[in-house]
């Protein structure tokens, strides 16, 4: 009991995912700022600015309701810190782990961006409400993907298992290499979840204000943006884990920091893009993923059937 | 899904100054357009009436802090003309210096606005990043960023020596490789080709029609440019070439505003290899000659209209500004039509528009009964303190 509770609340639960949360935010801030030609923020500004929103004032819109209002971004904190439990991040086993908590991880990721869909839409502002609805499209463009993309190293490895797969590429470390088309999909779709550029369409500033975190101010703010730093370790780590299932059995302290590097890795593929495009417009959005990224996540579900079932021949 | 009406403005980040779009959406799609003037009218027209010309100059120079130099020389040259002054020919080759100097950074703070519209906010650090360079040059040239304060009346308040030359020149050719690669980076970034293309469509007809003038017009092959049309200062003998496009749509907007960049590189080595020589100004008369007089100016976002009326006295009796926003304003409605949400700040911002320096009071009638009436300073201040009372605020203890 001891134990599981430090799992939920230190490591690597809550404060440790807090944390690193705002050493991501700052490896991407800087990171986007380098590639701009700036210099960027100190190391200590994603904490700070959380200081600082923590401490203002909660303003709740009249019309909202206030219950709905203030519950959204305890949820998306929650879910996200969840779902951490039951990825394998620097050994082969995660601290939590049975079979089929592939798909229970993956929808504690779907969970931020549906509190982001009612969260907007109960502040019933105009911003906001067009905000939740692109959230929601935009959701329906990158998820399947992502699960499909996802799915592909589970159908080789023949287990749900997050801890199983790891297990199981830690003996087949060649057939890693089979998933690549996967996790190129899985980044883009990582992307999209958390509304970065090119897809950072729901909360486009110069369209609408802030979209669905327009009415969000205060702590309810805070807790927002740090679900989101923790969304992306979360992403971040469920993708290191599924697609770059190496050096697992290097004993904990180089583990660690090889999964610290491996969650830096995905950080830096993000902030380019992030860099070096323009934001698309949603219908530019749901065209490119259906057109492109979810026949590409396809042909990978195909290439993995058909290697597992060599194998098994 | 109803229509909905969602207000860009007057308070909105897309927009950086007040005005206020009313933007009326079938889903994403923009069905209807709207547009208020008004939020930032500062009565300069009026103010010019009770200054000397004198002042009247610093003042004019003041209605854009982007194109100062633009109402500066296109007021004086109304003056001048009154004056019957000749003005001597290094006095208007040094404006010509200044006007090119304000329009290469004019169009890279607009590639910079426009990039960060369609968040590609790595664009806009490059391109602002590099109108330092010619921020720079303006100010030690001058003294200022802004508001270079370099016209008088007969001529200019301030000579450029050699070395200046020579580093006008070599700051134009820094920037030309520079501008090249956003040329490049405008025709192969393919999400920010998606984005400008197709977008704020104005037809030739339409924008003929409009009267859209400038990188507006010229986008819709609108073949139209003061400084070749009807040259003013040193234009007459400069070679380059007016840039137009037929793209009719935000992505010709970019080209042209690049391609007149790169024709403004050339205009200013041409400037400083053949400065000519002699005075820079001649001795001008405190008080103005009766009569009247339009001057016409390309600043860098259209023609710039000043008509000037003088009554003899050393004060203007009337001026009247027609800043080029205002000419494009009415092509906005036009462009914004089936449009998506998404691009209304694309749009509004590829006019490159200056909001306050085109803004007039407006005064709306009721149709019904005459109810016009004269509100005092006073009154104001009591409304207001009355209506902040009814929200719980109480300001009247304040002192001002």
């Amino acid at each position: 009991m001891a134990s599981s509770l430090f799992h939920i609340f230190v490591f690597p639960g809550f404060l440790f995912l807090a944390a690193f949360g705002l050493i991501v935010e700052f490896v991407d801030r800087k990171l986007y700022a380098r590639m701009q030609n700036r210099m960027g923020p100190p190391w200590y500004q994603p904490a700070a600015d959380f200081i600082k929103l923590a401490a203002k004032k909660e303003i709740i819109p009249e019309n909202a309701r206030a219950s709905m209002f203030k519950f959204m971004p305890v949820l998306a904190l929650t879910s996200v810190t969840v779902a951490v439990l039951y990825i394998p991040t620097w050994g082969a086993q995660a601290t939590f782990a049975f079979s089929g908590d592939l798909i229970v991880v993956v929808y504690l990721l779907t969970i931020p961006t549906l509190t982001f869909f009612l969260g907007g839409w109960y502040s019933t502002s105009l911003y906001s409400s067009i905000g939740a609805v692109r959230t929601l499209t935009q959701l329906f463009a990158y998820e399947v993907p992502l699960f499909l993309a996802i799915l592909a190293p589970a159908i080789v490895a023949h287990t749900w298992s997050l801890s199983e797969m790891a297990q199981f590429y830690r003996e087949n470390p060649i057939l890693t290499l089979v998933h690549i088309p996967g996790f190129a999909v899985a980044i883009v779709a990582l992307q999209g979840k958390l509304e970065r550029v090119p897809f950072d369409i729901p909360e486009a500033e110069t369209e609408i204000v802030g979209g669905t975190f327009t009415e969000y101010t205060g702590r309810l703010l805070a807790l927002f943006r740090m679900a989101i730093d923790i969304e992306m370790i979360v992403g971040a780590s469920l993708l290191a884990a599924v697609f770059l299932p190496f050096g697992f059995g290097v004993g904990p302290i180089a583990g660690f920091l090889l999964y610290l590097a491996k969650v830096l890795f995905i950080v830096a593929i993000l902030a380019t893009m992030r860099s070096v495009l323009a934001r698309l417009r949603i219908e530019q959005m749901v065209d490119f993923c259906w057109r492109w990224v979810a026949p590409v996540a396809l042909a990978q579900i195909l290439l993995s059937l058909i290697v597992s079932g060599v194998r098994g021949s | 899904m109803p229509n909905i009406t969602i207000p860009i403005g007057p308070q909105h980040p897309a927009l950086k100054e007040p005005e206020s779009f009313i933007i009326t959406l079938d889903g994403e799609r923009i069905v209807d357009a709207d547009m208020r003037l008004g939020y930032n009218h500062r009565g300069i027209e009026k103010a010019c009436e009770s200054r000397n010309y004198i002042q009247s100059l610093y003042l004019l120079e003041r209605v854009c802090g982007i194109c100062s130099h633009t109402h500066s020389t296109c007021f004086i040259q109304a003056v001048e003309e009154l004056a019957g002054l000749e003005v001597p020919p290094r006095a208007l080759a040094i404006r010509t210096v200044f006007a090119e100097l304000e329009r290469i950074h004019s169009h890279l703070l607009w590639l910079g606005v426009a990039a960060h519209e369609v968040g590609f906010d790595t664009l806009l650090m490059y391109s602002w990043r590099d109108r330092e360079l010619v921020m720079e040059l303006l100010a030690s040239l001058s003294g200022n960023r802004v508001n270079y304060g370099m016209n008088k009346p007969g001529g200019v308040r301030r000579d450029l020596t050699k070395e200046q030359l020579q580093e006008i020149a070599k700051t134009a050719s820094a920037l030309e490789e520079r501008t090249k690669y956003y040329i490049q980076v405008a025709s192969a970034e393919t999400t920010l080709i998606e984005r400008l293309s197709g977008v704020g469509t104005v037809s030739h007809e339409d924008a003929v029609r409009l009267g859209a003038t400038g990188p507006t017009g010229r986008a819709s092959n609108v073949d139209q440019d003061t400084r070749r049309d009807d040259p003013y200062a040193w234009y007459h003998a400069l070679d380059f070439k007016v840039v137009t496009d037929t793209h009719n749509d935000v992505y010709g907007r970019t080209l042209v505003r690049l391609g007149e960049l790169m024709e403004t590189y050339k205009m200013l080595r041409q400037l400083a290899s053949e400065m000519p020589e002699g005075p820079i100004f001649v001795r001008a008369p405190r008080r103005i000659p009766a009569g009247e007089a339009v001057s016409r100016y390309e600043a860098p976002r259209g023609e710039d209209i000043h008509y000037v009326r003088s009554n003899g006295s050393d004060k203007p009796e009337r001026v009247k500004v027609r800043a080029p926003t205002l000419a494009n304003l009415q092509a906005v409605a036009k462009m914004l039509e089936d449009n998506n949400l998404a691009d209304a700040p694309i749009v509004i911002a590829a006019i490159d528009p200056c909001f306050s320096c085109t803004d007039r009071s407006i005064l709306i009638k009721d149709a019904a009964g005459d109810s016009s009436k004269t509100v005092s300073w006073g009154d104001l201040r009591r409304y207001s303190i009355d209506w902040y009372k009814k929200k719980g605020l109480d300001f009247s203890g304040l002192r001002i």
